[in-house]
Protein backbone atom coordinates (compact mmCIF):
# COMPACT_ATOMS: atom_id res chain seq x y z
CA UNK A 1 0.00 0.00 0.00
CA UNK A 2 1.41 3.51 -0.89
CA UNK A 3 2.41 5.76 2.06
CA UNK A 4 0.22 8.48 3.01
CA UNK A 5 1.72 11.67 3.61
CA UNK A 6 0.05 14.03 6.41
CA UNK A 7 -3.28 12.02 6.20
CA UNK A 8 -6.37 14.22 7.49
CA UNK A 9 -4.12 17.75 6.79
CA UNK A 10 -4.25 18.40 3.48
CA UNK A 11 -7.43 17.87 1.26
CA UNK A 12 -7.03 19.22 -2.59
CA UNK A 13 -8.63 18.04 -5.54
CA UNK A 14 -5.22 17.20 -6.96
CA UNK A 15 -3.90 14.10 -8.19
CA UNK A 16 -0.22 13.58 -6.97
CA UNK A 17 1.91 17.02 -5.85
CA UNK A 18 4.36 16.52 -8.37
CA UNK A 19 1.68 16.51 -11.12
CA UNK A 20 0.05 19.53 -10.34
CA UNK A 21 1.48 22.35 -12.77
CA UNK A 22 1.86 19.90 -15.44
CA UNK A 23 -1.75 18.43 -15.07
CA UNK A 24 -3.11 22.50 -14.96
CA UNK A 25 -1.71 23.37 -18.00
CA UNK A 26 -3.24 20.42 -19.48
CA UNK A 27 -6.41 21.63 -18.80
CA UNK A 28 -6.01 25.13 -19.26
CA UNK A 29 -4.68 23.78 -22.99
CA UNK A 30 -8.03 21.63 -23.26
CA UNK A 31 -10.06 24.51 -21.75
CA UNK A 32 -8.60 27.57 -23.79
CA UNK A 33 -6.62 26.09 -26.98
CA UNK A 34 -8.17 27.78 -29.07
CA UNK A 35 -6.21 30.98 -27.68
CA UNK A 36 -3.32 29.61 -25.96
CA UNK A 37 -0.97 27.44 -26.76
CA UNK A 38 1.37 26.00 -24.04
CA UNK A 39 4.75 24.90 -24.72
CA UNK A 40 6.16 21.98 -21.84
CA UNK A 41 9.28 21.86 -21.98
CA UNK A 42 11.04 25.04 -20.93
CA UNK A 43 7.41 25.35 -19.50
CA UNK A 44 5.82 28.48 -20.97
CA UNK A 45 2.29 29.93 -22.34
CA UNK A 46 1.93 32.03 -25.26
CA UNK A 47 -0.87 33.44 -27.19
CA UNK A 48 -1.57 31.46 -30.09
CA UNK A 49 -0.94 33.82 -32.77
CA UNK A 50 2.31 34.68 -31.37
CA UNK A 51 4.54 36.00 -31.97
CA UNK A 52 2.77 39.52 -33.01
CA UNK A 53 5.01 41.67 -35.71
CA UNK A 54 5.45 45.01 -35.00
CA UNK A 55 3.88 44.68 -31.38
CA UNK A 56 6.03 44.90 -28.13
CA UNK A 57 6.11 41.57 -26.64
CA UNK A 58 4.91 41.52 -22.97
CA UNK A 59 5.76 38.43 -20.93
CA UNK A 60 5.55 37.78 -17.19
CA UNK A 61 5.96 34.76 -14.85
CA UNK A 62 6.41 33.61 -11.33
CA UNK A 63 5.35 31.10 -8.79
CA UNK A 64 2.21 28.58 -10.39
CA UNK A 65 -0.88 29.00 -6.98
CA UNK A 66 -1.53 32.90 -8.10
CA UNK A 67 -3.96 31.19 -10.40
CA UNK A 68 -5.32 33.54 -12.96
CA UNK A 69 -2.20 35.08 -12.24
CA UNK A 70 0.07 35.21 -14.94
CA UNK A 71 -1.03 32.67 -17.02
CA UNK A 72 -4.38 33.11 -17.34
CA UNK A 73 -3.48 36.79 -18.28
CA UNK A 74 -2.55 35.45 -21.82
CA UNK A 75 -4.17 36.65 -24.78
CA UNK A 76 -5.31 39.91 -27.18
CA UNK A 77 -4.80 42.85 -25.52
CA UNK A 78 -2.71 41.73 -21.90
CA UNK A 79 0.32 39.14 -22.07
CA UNK A 80 1.90 37.27 -25.09
CA UNK A 81 3.63 35.07 -22.59
CA UNK A 82 3.46 33.64 -19.17
CA UNK A 83 6.65 31.14 -17.43
CA UNK A 84 4.78 29.30 -14.80
CA UNK A 85 7.09 28.02 -11.92
CA UNK A 86 6.72 25.51 -9.35
CA UNK A 87 3.90 26.46 -6.77
CA UNK A 88 5.14 29.76 -4.97
CA UNK A 89 8.35 29.07 -6.93
CA UNK A 90 10.08 31.42 -9.76
CA UNK A 91 10.47 30.33 -12.89
CA UNK A 92 13.61 29.23 -14.28
CA UNK A 93 15.72 31.71 -16.89
CA UNK A 94 15.55 29.04 -19.75
CA UNK A 95 11.43 29.20 -19.79
CA UNK A 96 11.68 32.90 -19.80
CA UNK A 97 14.46 32.98 -22.61
CA UNK A 98 12.31 30.76 -24.62
CA UNK A 99 9.08 32.47 -24.10
CA UNK A 100 10.54 35.59 -24.94
CA UNK A 101 11.85 34.27 -28.08
CA UNK A 102 8.36 32.77 -29.16
CA UNK A 103 6.57 36.31 -28.76
CA UNK A 104 9.54 38.52 -29.74
CA UNK A 105 7.96 40.31 -32.93
CA UNK A 106 10.42 42.46 -33.55
CA UNK A 107 9.72 45.80 -31.80
CA UNK A 108 11.42 44.29 -28.29
CA UNK A 109 10.61 42.25 -25.14
CA UNK A 110 8.98 43.67 -21.78
CA UNK A 111 9.81 40.99 -18.40
CA UNK A 112 7.18 42.48 -15.79
CA UNK A 113 8.21 41.02 -12.59
CA UNK A 114 6.95 41.19 -9.08
CA UNK A 115 9.75 42.04 -6.79
CA UNK A 116 10.45 38.72 -5.08
CA UNK A 117 14.47 37.79 -4.73
CA UNK A 118 13.76 34.29 -6.49
CA UNK A 119 11.74 36.35 -9.88
CA UNK A 120 14.00 39.50 -10.01
CA UNK A 121 17.41 37.29 -10.59
CA UNK A 122 15.68 34.70 -12.59
CA UNK A 123 14.39 37.36 -15.05
CA UNK A 124 17.79 39.36 -14.77
CA UNK A 125 19.89 36.14 -16.22
CA UNK A 126 17.23 35.46 -18.97
CA UNK A 127 17.48 38.91 -19.80
CA UNK A 128 21.49 38.55 -19.69
CA UNK A 129 21.01 35.50 -22.26
CA UNK A 130 18.59 37.53 -24.58
CA UNK A 131 20.54 40.78 -24.69
CA UNK A 132 23.64 38.05 -26.07
CA UNK A 133 21.58 37.02 -28.83
CA UNK A 134 20.88 40.46 -29.57
CA UNK A 135 16.64 40.68 -28.52
CA UNK A 136 16.18 44.57 -26.87
CA UNK A 137 14.49 44.05 -22.93
CA UNK A 138 12.65 45.80 -20.85
CA UNK A 139 12.05 45.76 -17.27
CA UNK A 140 9.13 46.72 -14.98
CA UNK A 141 8.80 45.80 -11.95
CA UNK A 142 6.05 46.00 -9.78
CA UNK A 143 6.90 47.20 -5.94
CA UNK A 144 3.57 48.10 -4.36
CA UNK A 145 2.65 46.39 -0.89
CA UNK A 146 2.81 49.28 2.01
CA UNK A 147 2.65 45.74 4.59
CA UNK A 148 6.84 45.94 3.67
CA UNK A 149 7.32 48.91 6.38
CA UNK A 150 11.29 49.55 6.15
CA UNK A 151 12.52 48.24 2.41
CA UNK A 152 15.96 49.11 3.80
CA UNK A 153 16.48 46.33 5.66
CA UNK A 154 14.15 43.56 3.45
CA UNK A 155 14.66 42.49 -0.18
CA UNK A 156 12.05 45.62 -0.87
CA UNK A 157 8.15 46.09 -0.99
CA UNK A 158 7.13 42.86 -2.77
CA UNK A 159 4.75 43.07 -6.17
CA UNK A 160 1.19 42.02 -5.21
CA UNK A 161 -2.14 43.02 -6.86
CA UNK A 162 -0.88 46.09 -8.64
CA UNK A 163 0.68 43.49 -11.06
CA UNK A 164 -2.38 42.24 -12.81
CA UNK A 165 -3.48 46.02 -13.30
CA UNK A 166 -0.15 47.07 -15.02
CA UNK A 167 -0.80 44.05 -17.20
CA UNK A 168 -3.79 44.62 -18.50
CA UNK A 169 -2.75 48.64 -19.13
CA UNK A 170 0.77 47.65 -20.47
CA UNK A 171 -1.25 45.09 -22.78
CA UNK A 172 -3.53 47.29 -24.14
CA UNK A 173 -0.48 50.02 -24.80
CA UNK A 174 1.21 47.19 -26.55
CA UNK A 175 -1.64 46.02 -28.64
CA UNK A 176 -2.05 49.44 -29.44
CA UNK A 177 1.53 49.58 -30.71
CA UNK A 178 3.04 51.64 -28.05
CA UNK A 179 6.78 51.52 -28.49
CA UNK A 180 9.14 49.54 -26.00
CA UNK A 181 10.75 52.75 -24.29
CA UNK A 182 7.22 54.35 -23.84
CA UNK A 183 5.38 51.36 -22.39
CA UNK A 184 8.58 51.11 -20.08
CA UNK A 185 7.78 54.76 -18.97
CA UNK A 186 3.91 53.95 -18.68
CA UNK A 187 4.85 51.13 -16.65
CA UNK A 188 7.25 52.98 -13.96
CA UNK A 189 4.46 55.45 -13.88
CA UNK A 190 2.18 52.66 -12.90
CA UNK A 191 4.66 51.40 -10.59
CA UNK A 192 4.85 54.57 -8.29
CA UNK A 193 0.99 55.25 -8.99
CA UNK A 194 -0.29 52.01 -7.00
CA UNK A 195 -0.41 50.41 -3.41
CA UNK A 196 -1.61 47.68 -2.03
CA UNK A 197 -2.16 45.99 0.87
CA UNK A 198 -3.23 42.61 2.24
CA UNK A 199 -4.66 39.91 5.07
CA UNK A 200 -5.35 36.37 5.68
CA UNK A 201 -7.90 34.46 7.67
CA UNK A 202 -5.92 31.27 6.62
CA UNK A 203 -3.12 29.93 5.78
CA UNK A 204 -2.74 27.54 2.60
CA UNK A 205 -1.21 24.65 1.84
CA UNK A 206 1.78 23.88 -0.84
CA UNK A 207 0.63 20.44 -2.18
CA UNK A 208 4.69 19.48 -1.86
CA UNK A 209 4.52 20.60 1.74
CA UNK A 210 1.82 18.83 2.82
CA UNK A 211 0.89 21.44 5.85
CA UNK A 212 -0.20 25.02 5.79
CA UNK A 213 2.17 27.93 5.64
CA UNK A 214 1.68 28.81 8.99
CA UNK A 215 -0.86 28.25 12.04
CA UNK A 216 -3.29 30.92 13.19
CA UNK A 217 -5.24 30.58 15.92
CA UNK A 218 -8.91 30.52 15.11
CA UNK A 219 -9.55 34.14 16.81
CA UNK A 220 -6.33 36.11 14.68
CA UNK A 221 -5.87 37.49 11.58
CA UNK A 222 -2.28 37.69 9.38
CA UNK A 223 -1.94 41.56 8.09
CA UNK A 224 0.10 42.45 5.69
CA UNK A 225 0.74 39.50 3.97
CA UNK A 226 2.41 38.90 0.64
CA UNK A 227 0.99 36.07 -2.11
CA UNK A 228 2.75 33.22 -1.20
CA UNK A 229 1.33 31.91 2.21
CA UNK A 230 4.39 33.39 4.46
CA UNK A 231 2.94 34.80 7.35
CA UNK A 232 2.37 38.71 7.56
CA UNK A 233 4.10 41.30 9.04
CA UNK A 234 1.66 41.36 12.67
CA UNK A 235 -0.66 39.24 13.86
CA UNK A 236 -3.86 40.80 15.10
CA UNK A 237 -7.09 39.89 16.91
CA UNK A 238 -10.23 39.06 14.11
CA UNK A 239 -12.43 42.40 13.53
CA UNK A 240 -15.18 43.24 11.59
CA UNK A 241 -15.37 43.73 7.64
CA UNK A 242 -15.48 47.47 8.15
CA UNK A 243 -12.43 47.22 10.56
CA UNK A 244 -10.35 45.46 8.44
CA UNK A 245 -11.02 47.03 5.23
CA UNK A 246 -9.70 50.49 7.55
CA UNK A 247 -6.76 48.39 8.73
CA UNK A 248 -6.18 47.76 4.75
CA UNK A 249 -6.76 51.13 3.82
CA UNK A 250 -4.96 53.64 6.40
CA UNK A 251 -1.67 52.52 5.42
CA UNK A 252 -2.67 52.41 1.41
CA UNK A 253 -4.17 56.31 1.75
CA UNK A 254 -1.09 57.30 3.39
CA UNK A 255 1.73 55.37 1.84
CA UNK A 256 1.97 57.26 -1.97
CA UNK A 257 0.06 59.40 -0.30
CA UNK A 258 -3.05 59.64 -1.85
CA UNK A 259 -4.55 63.43 -2.30
CA UNK A 260 -7.72 64.41 -2.25
CA UNK A 261 -9.64 64.72 -5.50
CA UNK A 262 -7.55 62.86 -7.22
CA UNK A 263 -8.80 59.92 -9.60
CA UNK A 264 -8.51 56.08 -8.31
CA UNK A 265 -8.87 52.28 -9.52
CA UNK A 266 -9.84 50.22 -6.39
CA UNK A 267 -9.32 46.94 -6.51
CA UNK A 268 -10.04 44.39 -4.43
CA UNK A 269 -8.60 40.73 -4.44
CA UNK A 270 -9.56 36.96 -3.11
CA UNK A 271 -6.59 35.26 -1.88
CA UNK A 272 -8.30 32.20 -3.00
CA UNK A 273 -10.67 30.88 -0.54
CA UNK A 274 -12.75 34.17 0.13
CA UNK A 275 -16.24 34.55 -1.33
CA UNK A 276 -17.32 37.11 -3.85
CA UNK A 277 -20.05 38.04 -0.87
CA UNK A 278 -16.94 39.27 1.40
CA UNK A 279 -15.14 41.09 -1.45
CA UNK A 280 -18.01 43.20 -1.89
CA UNK A 281 -18.61 43.60 2.00
CA UNK A 282 -14.67 44.44 1.89
CA UNK A 283 -15.28 46.89 -1.20
CA UNK A 284 -18.59 48.49 0.25
CA UNK A 285 -16.39 49.38 3.05
CA UNK A 286 -13.57 50.68 1.07
CA UNK A 287 -15.90 52.76 -1.13
CA UNK A 288 -16.97 54.72 1.51
CA UNK A 289 -13.52 55.64 3.10
CA UNK A 290 -12.43 56.48 -0.89
CA UNK A 291 -15.37 59.05 -0.74
CA UNK A 292 -14.55 60.31 2.34
CA UNK A 293 -10.83 60.91 2.05
CA UNK A 294 -12.11 62.92 -1.07
CA UNK A 295 -11.21 60.47 -3.53
CA UNK A 296 -12.96 59.51 -6.91
CA UNK A 297 -13.58 55.90 -7.84
CA UNK A 298 -13.39 55.57 -11.83
CA UNK A 299 -12.54 52.53 -11.93
CA UNK A 300 -13.05 49.22 -9.95
CA UNK A 301 -12.03 45.62 -10.08
CA UNK A 302 -13.24 42.74 -7.69
CA UNK A 303 -12.78 39.06 -7.85
CA UNK A 304 -10.38 36.46 -6.96
CA UNK A 305 -7.45 38.02 -9.44
CA UNK A 306 -3.91 37.14 -7.78
CA UNK A 307 -4.66 34.69 -5.56
CA UNK A 308 -2.70 32.22 -2.98
CA UNK A 309 -3.82 28.89 -3.47
CA UNK A 310 -6.82 28.22 -1.17
CA UNK A 311 -5.75 31.18 1.40
CA UNK A 312 -9.19 32.96 2.65
CA UNK A 313 -8.13 37.11 3.34
CA UNK A 314 -7.95 39.53 0.34
CA UNK A 315 -6.19 42.49 -0.63
CA UNK A 316 -6.87 46.18 -1.68
CA UNK A 317 -4.89 47.93 -4.33
CA UNK A 318 -5.30 51.42 -5.04
CA UNK A 319 -4.17 53.01 -8.58
CA UNK A 320 -4.30 56.83 -9.42
CA UNK A 321 -5.73 57.21 -12.84
CA UNK A 322 -5.70 59.93 -15.10
CA UNK A 323 -7.51 60.07 -19.00
CA UNK A 324 -4.62 57.89 -20.52
CA UNK A 325 -4.91 54.68 -18.24
CA UNK A 326 -8.96 54.75 -17.99
CA UNK A 327 -8.58 54.20 -21.98
CA UNK A 328 -6.14 51.35 -21.68
CA UNK A 329 -8.04 50.11 -19.25
CA UNK A 330 -11.44 50.10 -20.79
CA UNK A 331 -9.68 48.92 -24.22
CA UNK A 332 -10.44 45.60 -25.02
CA UNK A 333 -9.02 42.28 -23.46
CA UNK A 334 -9.51 38.54 -24.67
CA UNK A 335 -7.58 36.32 -22.02
CA UNK A 336 -8.83 33.41 -20.19
CA UNK A 337 -9.07 35.26 -16.70
CA UNK A 338 -9.62 38.84 -18.01
CA UNK A 339 -12.44 39.78 -21.09
CA UNK A 340 -13.66 42.55 -22.34
CA UNK A 341 -14.87 44.33 -25.67
CA UNK B 1 45.73 14.02 0.15
CA UNK B 2 47.41 17.46 -1.56
CA UNK B 3 45.42 17.36 -4.63
CA UNK B 4 41.34 18.02 -5.50
CA UNK B 5 41.01 15.91 -8.76
CA UNK B 6 38.67 15.66 -11.00
CA UNK B 7 37.13 12.12 -9.47
CA UNK B 8 36.47 13.92 -6.14
CA UNK B 9 34.22 16.91 -8.00
CA UNK B 10 32.11 14.03 -9.77
CA UNK B 11 32.02 12.68 -6.00
CA UNK B 12 31.26 15.74 -4.31
CA UNK B 13 28.13 16.35 -6.55
CA UNK B 14 27.04 12.36 -5.66
CA UNK B 15 26.97 12.86 -2.15
CA UNK B 16 25.23 16.30 -2.50
CA UNK B 17 22.52 15.22 -4.28
CA UNK B 18 22.00 12.42 -1.84
CA UNK B 19 22.81 14.33 1.17
CA UNK B 20 19.97 17.06 -0.04
CA UNK B 21 17.25 14.04 -0.53
CA UNK B 22 17.79 13.04 2.76
CA UNK B 23 17.79 16.30 4.13
CA UNK B 24 14.82 17.92 1.96
CA UNK B 25 11.94 17.58 4.64
CA UNK B 26 14.13 19.18 7.25
CA UNK B 27 15.26 21.90 4.67
CA UNK B 28 11.72 22.38 3.69
CA UNK B 29 10.79 22.32 7.27
CA UNK B 30 13.24 25.18 7.81
CA UNK B 31 11.94 27.17 4.89
CA UNK B 32 8.04 26.75 6.12
CA UNK B 33 8.81 28.65 8.88
CA UNK B 34 10.45 31.79 8.01
CA UNK B 35 9.94 31.33 4.33
CA UNK B 36 7.11 29.67 1.91
CA UNK B 37 8.21 26.00 2.37
CA UNK B 38 9.93 24.90 -1.00
CA UNK B 39 13.87 24.85 -0.52
CA UNK B 40 14.06 21.07 0.03
CA UNK B 41 11.93 20.02 -2.65
CA UNK B 42 13.54 22.84 -5.08
CA UNK B 43 16.66 21.39 -4.31
CA UNK B 44 15.89 18.14 -4.62
CA UNK B 45 14.43 18.50 -7.82
CA UNK B 46 17.97 20.37 -9.03
CA UNK B 47 20.18 17.82 -8.51
CA UNK B 48 17.90 14.98 -9.82
CA UNK B 49 18.12 17.23 -12.94
CA UNK B 50 21.98 17.40 -12.29
CA UNK B 51 22.45 14.10 -11.88
CA UNK B 52 20.31 13.06 -14.85
CA UNK B 53 22.49 15.29 -16.78
CA UNK B 54 26.19 13.50 -15.63
CA UNK B 55 24.57 9.92 -16.58
CA UNK B 56 23.36 11.07 -20.13
CA UNK B 57 25.90 13.31 -21.45
CA UNK B 58 29.52 12.85 -22.26
CA UNK B 59 31.69 13.03 -18.87
CA UNK B 60 32.95 16.39 -18.57
CA UNK B 61 37.15 16.38 -19.42
CA UNK B 62 38.00 19.27 -17.11
CA UNK B 63 36.55 20.65 -14.13
CA UNK B 64 35.46 23.74 -15.57
CA UNK B 65 33.06 21.95 -17.61
CA UNK B 66 31.93 19.15 -14.83
CA UNK B 67 30.70 22.87 -12.83
CA UNK B 68 29.56 24.29 -16.37
CA UNK B 69 26.91 21.33 -16.56
CA UNK B 70 26.10 21.79 -12.84
CA UNK B 71 25.43 25.02 -12.59
CA UNK B 72 23.21 24.58 -15.65
CA UNK B 73 21.26 21.59 -14.54
CA UNK B 74 20.71 23.95 -11.56
CA UNK B 75 19.91 26.93 -13.05
CA UNK B 76 17.34 25.50 -15.26
CA UNK B 77 15.57 23.04 -12.60
CA UNK B 78 15.51 25.24 -9.36
CA UNK B 79 13.84 28.15 -9.62
CA UNK B 80 13.31 30.63 -6.86
CA UNK B 81 16.25 32.35 -5.59
CA UNK B 82 18.34 29.20 -4.91
CA UNK B 83 18.36 28.06 -8.54
CA UNK B 84 20.54 31.58 -9.60
CA UNK B 85 22.62 31.83 -6.54
CA UNK B 86 23.33 27.42 -6.50
CA UNK B 87 23.45 27.72 -10.38
CA UNK B 88 25.57 30.91 -10.46
CA UNK B 89 28.07 29.28 -8.08
CA UNK B 90 28.67 26.08 -9.80
CA UNK B 91 29.10 28.73 -13.16
CA UNK B 92 31.37 30.58 -11.56
CA UNK B 93 34.03 27.44 -9.62
CA UNK B 94 34.63 26.32 -13.31
CA UNK B 95 35.34 29.41 -14.95
CA UNK B 96 39.02 29.53 -13.71
CA UNK B 97 39.39 25.67 -14.38
CA UNK B 98 39.55 25.91 -18.11
CA UNK B 99 41.62 22.27 -18.74
CA UNK B 100 42.31 21.61 -15.25
CA UNK B 101 41.64 18.70 -14.14
CA UNK B 102 43.13 18.62 -10.50
CA UNK B 103 43.43 21.56 -8.25
CA UNK B 104 45.85 22.73 -5.08
CA UNK B 105 44.47 23.38 -1.96
CA UNK B 106 44.99 27.28 -2.80
CA UNK B 107 43.51 26.91 -5.99
CA UNK B 108 40.22 25.44 -4.83
CA UNK B 109 39.75 27.45 -1.80
CA UNK B 110 40.46 30.30 -4.73
CA UNK B 111 37.57 29.09 -7.08
CA UNK B 112 35.53 28.48 -3.54
CA UNK B 113 36.17 32.50 -3.11
CA UNK B 114 34.80 33.20 -6.63
CA UNK B 115 31.96 30.92 -6.23
CA UNK B 116 30.83 32.84 -2.84
CA UNK B 117 31.41 36.60 -4.50
CA UNK B 118 29.02 35.39 -7.21
CA UNK B 119 26.55 34.48 -4.30
CA UNK B 120 26.86 37.74 -2.38
CA UNK B 121 26.73 39.58 -5.47
CA UNK B 122 23.55 38.20 -7.24
CA UNK B 123 22.06 38.39 -4.09
CA UNK B 124 23.27 41.35 -2.51
CA UNK B 125 23.43 39.97 1.03
CA UNK B 126 26.04 40.66 3.59
CA UNK B 127 27.41 38.47 6.79
CA UNK B 128 24.75 38.54 8.90
CA UNK B 129 21.83 39.02 6.92
CA UNK B 130 21.09 35.37 7.83
CA UNK B 131 21.62 34.07 4.50
CA UNK B 132 23.99 31.28 2.81
CA UNK B 133 26.54 33.40 3.13
CA UNK B 134 26.28 33.40 7.00
CA UNK B 135 27.40 29.44 6.19
CA UNK B 136 30.03 30.05 3.49
CA UNK B 137 31.75 32.53 4.27
CA UNK B 138 33.35 31.38 7.74
CA UNK B 139 33.72 28.07 6.48
CA UNK B 140 35.87 29.40 3.57
CA UNK B 141 38.40 31.06 6.41
CA UNK B 142 37.89 28.24 8.10
CA UNK B 143 38.98 26.42 5.33
CA UNK B 144 41.91 28.56 4.30
CA UNK B 145 43.17 29.21 8.00
CA UNK B 146 43.85 25.10 7.58
CA UNK B 147 47.16 23.91 7.25
CA UNK B 148 48.45 23.33 3.73
CA UNK B 149 49.12 20.02 2.78
CA UNK B 150 46.07 18.12 4.54
CA UNK B 151 43.25 18.90 2.40
CA UNK B 152 40.76 16.42 3.55
CA UNK B 153 41.17 18.07 6.91
CA UNK B 154 40.94 21.67 5.83
CA UNK B 155 37.31 20.93 3.99
CA UNK B 156 36.61 19.06 7.50
CA UNK B 157 37.05 22.04 9.23
CA UNK B 158 35.04 23.84 7.02
CA UNK B 159 31.96 21.55 6.83
CA UNK B 160 32.29 21.88 10.84
CA UNK B 161 32.53 25.53 10.85
CA UNK B 162 29.47 25.54 8.41
CA UNK B 163 27.60 23.61 10.31
CA UNK B 164 28.44 25.85 13.66
CA UNK B 165 27.58 28.85 11.42
CA UNK B 166 24.65 28.11 10.01
CA UNK B 167 23.33 27.15 13.39
CA UNK B 168 24.02 30.35 14.64
CA UNK B 169 21.59 32.43 12.28
CA UNK B 170 19.02 31.16 14.60
CA UNK B 171 19.14 34.55 16.95
CA UNK B 172 19.83 36.97 13.32
CA UNK B 173 16.69 38.79 11.73
CA UNK B 174 16.53 38.54 8.15
CA UNK B 175 17.58 41.30 5.85
CA UNK B 176 17.15 39.49 2.29
CA UNK B 177 15.04 37.35 0.76
CA UNK B 178 11.87 36.16 1.28
CA UNK B 179 11.95 35.41 4.84
CA UNK B 180 13.22 39.73 5.35
CA UNK B 181 9.57 39.99 5.29
CA UNK B 182 8.50 38.59 8.44
CA UNK B 183 11.05 40.88 10.47
CA UNK B 184 11.55 40.48 13.97
CA UNK B 185 10.06 37.14 13.77
CA UNK B 186 12.81 35.78 11.32
CA UNK B 187 14.24 35.65 15.10
CA UNK B 188 14.38 32.43 16.00
CA UNK B 189 14.65 30.33 13.49
CA UNK B 190 17.43 28.62 11.62
CA UNK B 191 18.18 29.73 8.06
CA UNK B 192 17.49 27.42 5.45
CA UNK B 193 20.16 28.52 2.61
CA UNK B 194 22.68 28.66 5.50
CA UNK B 195 21.95 25.19 5.61
CA UNK B 196 21.94 23.70 2.40
CA UNK B 197 24.72 25.65 1.91
CA UNK B 198 26.22 23.72 5.11
CA UNK B 199 25.47 20.40 3.52
CA UNK B 200 27.08 21.17 0.28
CA UNK B 201 30.12 21.52 2.04
CA UNK B 202 29.41 18.70 3.70
CA UNK B 203 29.12 16.58 0.83
CA UNK B 204 32.30 18.25 -0.34
CA UNK B 205 34.53 17.33 3.05
CA UNK B 206 33.20 13.77 2.78
CA UNK B 207 34.01 13.55 -1.27
CA UNK B 208 37.50 13.88 -0.32
CA UNK B 209 38.02 11.95 3.06
CA UNK B 210 40.32 9.26 2.40
CA UNK B 211 38.95 5.97 2.67
CA UNK B 212 39.67 4.60 6.18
Amino acid sequence: MPELVHTGVMKKLINSPQDVVREELEGMEAAHGDRLRINYDPVYIVRKDAPVKGKVGLVSGGGSGHEPMHGGYVGTGMLDAACPGPVFTSPTPDQMYEASKAVNGGAGILHIVKNYTGDVMNFDLAKEMLQADGIVVETVLTDDDVAVENSLYTAGRRGVGLTVLMEKLLGAAAEQRMGLGEIKKLGEHIRGSGRSMGMALTPCTVPHAGKPSFELPDDEIELGIGIHGEPGRRRVKLASADQITEMLMEPILSDIPFKKGDEVLVFVNGMGGTPLVELYIIYRRAAQIAEKFGLKIVRNLIGPYVTSLEMAGTSITLLRMNDQLCKLWDAPVDTPGLRWS
Amino acid sequence: MEAFELENARSWIKAAALLIAKNSRMLTELDTAIGDGDHGENLMRGFKAVEKKLETAPPSADLAGLFKLVGMALLSSVGGAAGPLYGGFFLALGKSCAGKTNLSKAELGEILAEGLADIQRRGKAQLGDKTMVDAFAPALQAFRASPDGDLAGALGAAAEQARQSAEATIPLQARKGRASYMGERSIGHQDPGATSSWLLLQALASACKPAP
